[in-house]
């Protein structure tokens, strides 16, 4: 429960939460049991990606991809940390 | 409102479908004349509101009562707003609540259920809801757990439990809660007429936040424990529903769209009818739903305070139950001219309140025909 998110480690959306696009919102949300968060898009894309297959390695790799940019591996890992906290992710 | 900025949409859909309920909760927020409110929306009709809130934004649905097990059609309201996208949820005493119904339930897509419990001993419990059901929802409850369902515990807090909050959150913790929701009984409908029964005093409030800190340092993150004080120990009001007409839209078993479940009390103020208004013009046209939004209609004190847009003004069921005027502060407020109301009830309330004015009133078709009578006759 209190393992740290490491290279290896394959997160998934947490039990009871779910994730999804609102139009509406312009932005990620995740539900949960009577609550919602918005999530900015660093967050958004992040967590879309967080699909119990692929490790952070790959979901960072993707994410440079992606945006063009690199050096992101810390600042997922220090995310993923804080949504495993809050149940947002499992692994 | 304030001019110009255009609300946002109605995030959450609460879905009251039925008033009809086994128990007689002496905190019920149904209002007390519930049992003159006949003519149940249909299962069209209430597809037709989740496919127009569901497109005015709305993410959040729950569907409550009453008891909504008591509606046939749940399975298939679930359903459909599963399909439209809802993280749906079910607010129960669990009564009703089988085994091939929670299964059908589940089939249907329910994202959640929230159980709740008036106490952690049985006689307390069934001195409270006034039947036998606590067994009854220790099986439910397991039930919960086994369906792989997160499961929020929702237990409202009054004088007459509160000091049971260990055994309460050890209970709540024996039987796998995620969330545990220790609501205070706000003091609406069959609460405030129960209200010198019901308010806790100063010290058992405290001693219960100390009990739950306790419990939050053991439970380590097992369980999230939310703990809400009774608004009558403050000084400054909750931000009622978020704000009137910012998050919540409530639909009432016969089809009334309102801003909160006890809006419906405010005088001089006509609530539109899902039957005959769609859900857009509802919440962004109708006077009921902009009548009390933002900060335009305030008088003072409200109108010149700093903190007005902290917390809206407060309750407007509060501030006319208390003041007689719905555009007044919430008496909960130390600035409010009406203050002394609350301080008087909570004063009530430290002298062990020996003196109640009539004994405890119990949430029933026969109390509401009755109460019904009085305040129209
Ligand atoms: S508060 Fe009690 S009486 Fe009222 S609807 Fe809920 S379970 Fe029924
Ligand atoms: S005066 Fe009105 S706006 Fe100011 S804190 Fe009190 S209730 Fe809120």
């Amino acid at each position: 429960m209190n393992t740290a998110a490491a290279n290896d480690t394959r997160p998934m959306i947490g039990r009871g939460f779910r994730l999804q696009w609102e139009a509406a919102q312009d932005c990620h949300v995740l539900l949960y049991p009577e609550g919602m968060v918005r999530l900015n898009q660093s967050a958004g894309e992040i967590l879309k990606r967080c699909d119990g297959e692929r490790d952070v390695a790959a979901i960072v790799a993707d994410l440079e991809a992606s945006f063009g940019a690199s050096g992101l591996e810390k600042d997922v890992l220090a995310f993923l940390d804080m949504a495993h906290q809050q149940k947002w992710v499992q692994w | 409102m304030s001019q110009g900025s255009r609300p946002g949409p109605p995030l959450w859909l609460l879905a009251e479908l039925t008033y009809r309920c086994p128990l007689h909760c002496v905190f019920c927020y149904n209002p007390v004349d519930f049992a003159k409110h006949e003519g149940e929306l249909s299962t069209d009709d209430w597809l037709r509101v989740l496919r127009e809130a569901r497109e005015q934004g709305s993410v959040q649905c729950g569907f409550s009562g009453g008891e909504p097990m008591l509606r046939d059609d749940l399975e298939v309201l679930v359903a459909e707003a599963h399909r439209l996208g809802y993280y749906t949820n079910l607010l129960t005493s669990g009564v009703g609540l089988t085994e091939a119904r929670i299964a059908a339930l589940k089939q249907a897509g329910l994202d959640h259920i929230q159980l709740s419990f008036q106490d952690s001993t049985r006689e307390v419990n069934d001195f409270l809801s006034h039947t036998r059901t606590f067994e009854l929802k220790e099986k439910v409850a397991a039930m919960i757990k086994a369906h792989g369902y997160p499961m929020v515990m929702n237990i409202v807090i009054h004088r007459l439990n509160i000091d049971h909050m260990d055994r309460i959150i050890g209970m709540a913790d024996e039987l796998g809660a995620e969330y545990l929701e220790l609501a205070n009984s706000q003091y609406y409908s069959w609460a405030q007429l129960n209200r010198d029964h019901l308010l806790p005093t100063r010290e058992q409030i405290e001693r219960a936040e100390a009990v739950t800190a306790t419990w939050r340092e053991k439970l380590d993150g097992r369980m999230r424990i939310f703990f809400v004080v009774p608004d009558y120990h403050e000084s400054r009001p909750k931000r009622c529903m978020n704000g009137w007409g910012n998050v919540f839209l409530t639909v009432t078993p016969d089809g009334t769209a309102l801003p909160c479940h006890t809006a419906r009390m405010l005088p001089g103020l006509d609530f539109p009818n899902v039957r005959n208004m769609n859900v857009h013009d509802i919440w962004y046209e109708s006077e009921g739903f902009n009548r009390y939004r933002g900060t335009g209609w305030m008088k003072e004190p409200c109108a010149s305070c700093d903190e007005k847009e902290k917390d809206l003004g407060g309750c407007r069921c509060q501030a006319y139950m208390l003041t007689q005027d719905p555009a007044a502060a919430d008496p909960v407020c130390a600035k409010s001219p009406h203050h002394h109301v609350i301080a008087d009830a909570v004063a009530r309330a430290e002298q062990c309140g020996e003196q109640r004015e009539h004994p405890l009133v119990f949430r029933g078709p026969a109390e509401s025909r009755r109460l019904t009578r009085e305040t129209t006759d």
